[in-house]
């Protein structure tokens, strides 16, 4: 039984959100990670584009919940996220047509573009500080837990409760749905496979015919609707600041690099490998020994590796630990 | 002369507009952008030592800032004798145990060749380090914090003048910028960029959750200055005096001495604040004007030549005999220990040590639009940079007010829309620095006042 105690604590407090918080990160280092396959360049944006496609999904829930159009037990968000995504397609785009296209066709050094996704980052982020604030934002209704403590205390008999968020499951189910596309489509569909080969040798790629505007065009699409979608989940989760989601790029960041940046099946997993580390590393294991150990045995200190204070630390740390002895990431193998 | 006219006209242009402010808000104000903007001169000298020079990019320039500003802390402060009764030695030990710890792997490194059963053993040892440093520093720290946490619950500093701090910043930041070039120098321009950004908000969380270094996020106020204080200023017989003499035309005017007595108060302690922020501003102007004799001489001496050289071509200057790898390491460092002065000045200014407010938008991004809209490669560009972009930073808000007012003239005072725009102008300022930055960046890459070569 104690055991069984135990178990239920480690899921309760570090699986689960942890599961979840990596899906999110994961979609987000998946875009980062196709975009430096593809434009070749670190797209500092990132943070903020994501929060620019959730200030639209909140937008677009606000004006749906003003006209009394709900999904019941769901999420008003998941039926705004569609406007949403739109919505941050069309900028990224007219972005790219105004901006990051010249600086192709010049064929800057990606250093260049770097630094102009820095000028976009600053544009993108006064944009949505001036038309929402930069206030904290909640915008989730519908049923909030899909099992609750208590019940399952009732239900199981056992002393620790687990706790399920329907936010947690739909973030879990919305990103598998996304992930399986996505690579369906990376590697199944003829225009997947152009974007593969544009990746892995541009010129060989531009030798057969592949029209670059249209790959360059598709992944501006792809990147939109991950931004939005992983923005939109973590928003629904934890709330929408746009300062954490500036700061978020950092991680996903990590992701990205970890999982062998230019592999989008690396960062996926990347994502994963930065949140669990993160609370893996920070949690406090004081009552899980108490469950499993004999009574004699009992640790009288928290049993925490680091501070709490210390997460974001983990995840960089990871990353310079995997830079110097894996500078091409964990999962290297083929580009893209 | 002639060739240097569009440095001096873009000097004087600048220099024009702080006064202009001075005219039209307050000399208080002007003078403040004024120190601010020699500070930003600093940082973005430091940055285009790497970056103009060598073209490194380092967008770790936060943790250098804030390293620079904890040596002002450490620097100035009086030793909390306290604390260092109750954890002095312990945290001695664990110098000294970091030092062992440090020296041990490096032996390994050397003595032992590549292997798995080293990369074991390296392991062995900085796991067994970090626990034993966490049994004795743990009781420590505790204690440390608990001496009178209100006020103090920190080891303090050395009680030395601030001005020295100016220094040893240096001296911080040069150190960590070592350890972070031998880790990180190897990697890719882009893949380095994003490493010495993560490594950055280390470096700041550290100093935000060791409470017993610094005080953490419970911040360090009043710092002493290097400069006489207003309250004590306002007292002085030679600054009333002073103040009396400068404004004789207008105490004049005045015949009731009672009245004369009262403006005069009044303009003693408008003048100290102003008095205060002159001498700081000078004292940055002497910072300012020795870093550039120093950069600009390296600039034109044969190692600034290698410089470009290594920036230019890496693998024929590496032909040519010179040694990248050790160049880069020594630019990285010698830039990053000018941001730590710079840091270290920011602190002496604001008199306080605020670890919560380094955030990489105002110290990392913006001291870089600074460098790329000024010039990267050219040390007057890279300070006028500086100046235009935190003036601009520092007016946008009445600028962008005045854009508001007049496009929205149309509109109803309190019209809904008109009034959200209002609210929102502090946003503004990324709104510019964005659209100047990508302007810059299309129009004139290298910058208002671009590197010049001389051809021999």
């Amino acid at each position: 039984m104690d055991f069984l105690n135990a178990i239920v604590l480690l899921l309760n407090y570090l699986f689960v959100p942890a599961l979840s918080y990596g899906s999110q990160l994961a979609l987000g280092a998946i875009f980062v990670s196709l975009i430096y396959g593809i434009l070749r360049f670190a797209y500092f944006t990132a943070g903020d584009l994501m929060s620019f496609g959730t200030m639209f999904t909140i937008l677009f829930t606000w004006y749906f919940q003003s006209l009394g159009i709900n999904l019941g037990f769901l999420p008003t968000a998941l039926l705004a996220m569609p406007f949403g995504i739109v919505i941050t397609i069309l900028y990224v785009l007219i972005k790219d047509k105004l901006v990051f296209s010249y600086y192709r066709t010049q064929k800057s050094p990606p250093v260049m573009l770097a630094m102009v996704s820095i000028g976009t980052m600053f544009v993108t982020q006064a944009i949505v500080r001036i038309v929402i604030g930069p206030f904290d934002r909640r915008f989730f209704d519908g049923e909030k837990f899909i099992l609750k403590a208590n019940e399952f205390k009732e239900m199981t008999g056992l002393n620790e409760g687990l706790t399920i968020k329907s936010t947690q499951v739909i973030t879990l189910l919305v990103t598998i749905i996304v992930v399986s596309i996505l690579f369906w489509f990376l590697n199944r569909t003829k225009t997947g496979k152009s974007m593969r080969a544009y990746s892995d040798n541009e010129d060989l790629a531009l030798l057969s015919g592949i029209d670059p505007k249209k790959v360059v065009m598709i992944t501006w699409i792809i990147a939109a609707i991950l931004a939005t979608i992983g923005g939109a989940l973590y928003g629904l989760d934890k709330s929408f600041k746009p300062f954490t989601y500036f700061n978020n790029m950092l991680p996903i960041f990590a992701a990205a690099i970890v999982g062998g940046i230019g592999n989008p099946f690396g960062a996926f997993l990347g994502g994963y490998v930065i949140a669990f580390s993160e609370i893996l590393l920070t949690y406090a294991y004081r009552k899980f020994f108490v469950y499993i150990l004999p009574e004699s045995l009992e640790p009288d200190g928290l049993l925490q590796l680091l501070s709490t204070d210390y997460k974001f630390a983990v995840s960089f740390s990871i990353l310079v630990i995997v830079l110097l002895f894996r500078p091409s990431g964990i999962f290297k193998g083929k580009v893209l | 002369m002639r060739k240097n006219l569009d440095v001096i006209s873009a000097y004087t242009i600048m220099l024009g507009l702080i006064i202009l402010v001075g005219f039209l808000q307050s000399w208080n104000m002007a003078l403040s952008i004024l120190c601010f903007c020699l500070i930003s001169a600093v940082m973005t000298m430091g940055a285009n030592i790497q970056w103009g020079y060598a073209g490194l990019i380092n967008f770790g320039i936060m943790g250098y800032t804030a390293l620079g500003g904890l040596a002002a802390v450490l620097v100035s402060v009086p030793p909390v004798k306290e604390a260092w009764q109750v954890g002095g030695f312990n945290m001695i030990l664990c110098a000294f145990l970091i030092a062992l710890i440090v020296f041990s792997v490096r032996f390994i490194i050397k003595k032992y060749n590549k292997s798995a059963k080293k990369n074991y053993g390296i392991a062995a040892v900085i796991i067994v380090g970090l626990i034993l440093l966490r049994l004795i520093s743990g009781p420590a720290i505790e204690s440390i914090e608990a001496v009178n946490p209100a006020t103090t619950g920190f080891l303090g500093g050395m009680g030395l003048p601030i001005l020295f701090s100016w220094i040893v910043g240096a001296f911080f930041a040069g150190a960590l910028a070592y350890i972070i070039g031998k880790i990180a120098l190897g990697l890719r321009a882009d893949y380095l960029a994003i490493a010495t950004l993560l490594i950055s908000e280390i470096v700041i969380a550290v100093i935000k959750h060791e409470d017993w270094l610094a005080r953490g996020v419970k911040n360090v106020i009043g710092l002493k200055r290097p400069v006489p204080y207003e309250v004590d200023l306002q007292t002085k017989e030679w600054f009333i005096n002073l103040v009396e003499k400068f404004n004789q035309g207008a105490l004049n005017l005045i015949t009731d001495t009672l009245e004369r007595q009262e403006l005069l108060k009044q303009l003693v302690i408008e003048s100290s604040t102003v008095f205060v922020k002159l001498c700081f501003a000078g004292l940055f102007t002497v910072v300012v004007i020795i870093l550039l004799i120093i950069t600009q001489k390296a600039l034109y001496s044969p190692w600034g030549r290698m410089m470009r050289a290594i920036r230019d071509n890496e693998e024929a200057a590496n032909a040519m005999g010179k040694n990248v790898v050790k160049q880069h390491l020594l630019i990285f460092v010698l830039g990053s220990a000018i941001v730590g002065i710079a840091g270290a000045m920011m602190v002496t200014y604001d008199g306080l040590f605020t670890p919560g407010s380094y955030r990489p938008m105002r110290y990392t991004f913006l001291i870089w639009v600074m460098v790329i809209v000024g010039g990267s490669g050219n040390n007057f560009g890279a300070i006028l940079g500086g100046f235009a972009v935190w003036f601009l930073w520092v007016e946008a808000a009445p600028i962008a007010l005045f854009l508001i007012n007049f496009f929205t003239s149309g509109l109803e005072e309190t019209n809904a829309f008109r009034v959200h725009l209002v609210n929102s102008i502090p946003y503004f300022r990324f709104l510019m620095m964005g659209v100047g930055l990508l302007l810059i960046m299309r129009y004139r890459p290298r910058g208002i006042l671009p590197e010049k070569i001389k051809h021999i």
